[in-house]
């Protein structure tokens, strides 16, 4: 790979279900060993986008662009290609850890499965990669453990195993769908930590799918935002969150809650997201904004960069640029 | 006199470790006491299994306690299925997390809001209807949603029917068990600023059951936390969130991750929440409390009241009378 190269490189990802669009142009980059964050609400496409990427989308979608790894065309590759790429250069966990882990296997036989199909390992050296790796992901007393099934652990424990599961294949890029959000506040933090330790100690890249705002500032250096099916804004995490330019990314931090300081009436973003079958013109926050011209229904708005690796995609900010 | 009040609760369910075990008594409600003012709301805290929706259900009426009392209005709480029971039902409602469980998909949504006034012979048929084009007004729903049924509508706009739903008899009580917890950030804060303007509207109290500390901060003007069955630390929802006293709240609020810097050094606490079948000895928290001494381990530390007033459990905190 070529220094100062993305390792994953996306460029205008389009998914379709039966006509109807889910992902309307994706770019996106992630460089190795970085943290990049995609935050927006349920049907906004984070988690398609990494579906789609992976081919793990069925049949029915369809799937158009590219995704390069590491410079090598990813989307519709041969299976040959992709089941060396899945579960080996790029591993997924998912929100549910008891839905992804077989319940009638012990938990250590299946991290052993993926030591044997990305790694060739059997035997002593293989028993031995499980034993590490619990002992890396911080599930204690791993001797036993990897003795049981996933009903018999907790929902954070079984994180867990889906995390070892995943260090398996060593990865150079970790997606991370919703990984904490089944779980109670005190264990998100533990895997949260695990999850930065693990990152600091393999040098992998993550991609932390979340709708969380605060899980994502806190993990993540960089953050993109979406919005029915692309990408509004991206910045770096304190910029974002310091200084949003989206009304939507805007609107998102108004309707959180404080923790601290008076409290405040929300600031909720009137109306609901648009259904794929009925979606505006132009720009698809539009409808819900309130500074929204009669330009922001005229096309899809570009995106306009405001700083340092900071662009949002409104009509609004184009303008103020031609103006300045 | 508090419109709603719990003394020295504790809700024993029997069951059994396997299939041949023998029975255990797990306490899923211990010793607690709380109450509601009218027009007020508590807001209860905690993790999974901490006993806070059970308390709820025993608020209602739904569950008998198995040791303590249940006052609403000044009256003992009848026995579930009672005619007076019924009838006091009329006063306190249900809102749940999710709306669609809660709704009847087969019926329409005015059809479902006027039901509650059929039960309780509120009305005549036109009254009913006028009622209901009322109620769909007052949680914010178009009148041509009445004719809709529950899975054409959207996860927001279900909570708002299920909403109109309770308010129907004018409830002087509503128990609200996670309401916001599945709907979207922009969305729910549409629906907490609904809660709030009906309480001023209506003057109804409110027990809000949620693990989401910021939602409850928003919305409570008195907040209990709950580890295992037990309060351990009650007051003022300010004084608690930005200062937490007890060990587990102090763990529970700097586990929030936010963005940009945190006010309270971050605790992770080890381990899972402890099985409520097998409660530790003395503090149930020792186990993975930070701070635990000897003494914690012993015994059980009762609730009283710290330095500011606010009610706390532990050992280690200096009470009013600096007995600790």
């Amino acid at each position: 790979m070529i220094p100062g190269e993305p390792l994953v490189s996306i460029r205008d990802l389009r998914v379709a279900f039966h006509g109807l669009p889910a992902l309307r142009g994706i770019d996106l980059d992630v460089m190795p060993g970085e943290a990049v964050g995609l935050v927006g609400e349920s049907g906004c496409g984070k988690s398609v986008t990494w579906l789609a990427a992976l081919g793990l989308l069925p049949p029915s979608a369809k799937v158009t662009g590219s995704v390069r790894l590491a410079g090598q065309e990813i989307l519709g590759a041969a299976p040959s290609v992709l089941d060396r790429v899945r579960g080996g250069r790029v591993a997924m966990i998912f929100q549910d850890p008891a839905s992804s882990l077989n319940p009638v296997k012990r938990v250590g036989v299946q991290v052993a499965e993926a030591l044997r199909l990305h790694r060739g390992m059997a035997g002593g050296t293989k028993d031995a990669e499980v034993l590490r790796l619990f002992d890396q992901v911080g599930i204690p007393d791993a001797k036993r453990r990897v003795h049981i099934y996933p009903h018999e652990m907790s929902g954070g424990q079984n994180q867990r195993v889906m995390i070892a599961m995943a260090l398996a294949g060593q990865p150079e890029l970790l997606v991370a769908d919703e990984p904490t959000t089944a779980l109670d506040a005190t264990i998100q933090a533990q895997i949260l930590d695990l999850l930065r330790r693990l990152q600091q100690e393999t040098g992998m890249a993550l991609v932390l799918i979340s709708h969380d705002l605060g899980v994502v500032a806190e993990m993540c250096r960089r953050v993109c935002v979406m919005y029915a099916g692309r990408i509004i804004e991206y910045a770096s995490s304190d910029t974002l969150f310091a200084k949003p330019r989206h009304p939507y990314t805007k609107g998102l931090l108004a309707a959180l809650p404080d923790m601290v300081g008076p409290r405040r009436r929300l600031e909720a973003i009137p109306g609901g997201v648009p259904e794929p079958w009925n979606l505006p013109p132009g720009c698809a926050f539009a409808p819900r904004c309130g500074h929204a011209t009669a330009a922001c229904d005229a096309a899809m708005p570009g995106f306009v960069p405001v700083g340092v690796d900071h662009a949002a995609a409104c009509v609004n900010l184009e303008a103020a640029m031609v103006a300045a | 006199m508090s419109l709603l009040s719990l003394d020295g609760v504790s809700r024993v369910y029997a069951t059994r470790r396997g299939m041949f075990g023998r029975p255990v008594a797990v306490r899923a409600v211990d010793h607690v006491s709380l109450a509601v003012e009218a027009g007020r709301t508590l807001g209860i805290v905690g993790e999974s299994g901490c006993g806070k929706s059970t308390t709820g259900r025993v608020a209602l009426g739904i569950e008998r306690p198995s040791e303590g009392s249940v006052l609403f209005e000044g009256a003992v709480m009848p026995a579930p299925g009672t005619p007076e029971w019924r009838r006091m039902r009329a006063r306190l409602q249900l809102v749940y997390q999710d709306p669609l469980g809660a709704m009847d998909r087969r019926l329409t949504v005015a059809t479902q809001i006027a039901e509650p006034l059929a039960i309780h012979g509120i009305g005549d048929a036109s009254e009913r209807r006028d009622r209901v084009a009322a109620l769909l007004r007052d949680v914010g729903l178009r009148a041509d949603l009445a004719a809709r049924h529950p899975h054409e509508l959207s996860g927001g706009q279900r909570q708002r029917a299920v909403l109109a739903r309770a308010l129907a008899t004018d409830p002087a009580l509503l128990v609200c068990d996670e309401p916001v917890s599945a709907l979207d950030v922009s969305i729910q804060a549409q629906v907490i600023n609904m809660l709030t303007d009906l309480q001023e509207a209506r003057g109804i109290a409110m027990l809000f059951i949620s693990h989401d500390l910021k939602v409850v901060r928003q919305v409570s003007h008195q907040v209990a936390v709950m580890y295992l069955g037990r309060i351990v630390e009650q007051g003022d929802p300010e004084a608690i969130f930005a200062d937490p006293l007890h060990p587990y709240s102090r763990a529970l609020v700097s586990a929030i991750p936010v963005p940009g810097p945190r006010r309270i050094a971050r605790v992770v606490l080890t381990g899972d929440p402890p099985n409520p079948a097998d409660r530790p000895s003395g503090c149930a928290f020792h186990p993975r409390c930070p701070v635990a001494v000897a003494v914690c381990a012993m015994t059980t530390p009762t609730l009283r009241p710290a330095a500011d007033g606010r009610l706390v459990a532990c050992h280690l905190v200096d009470g009013v009378a600096g007995t600790a």
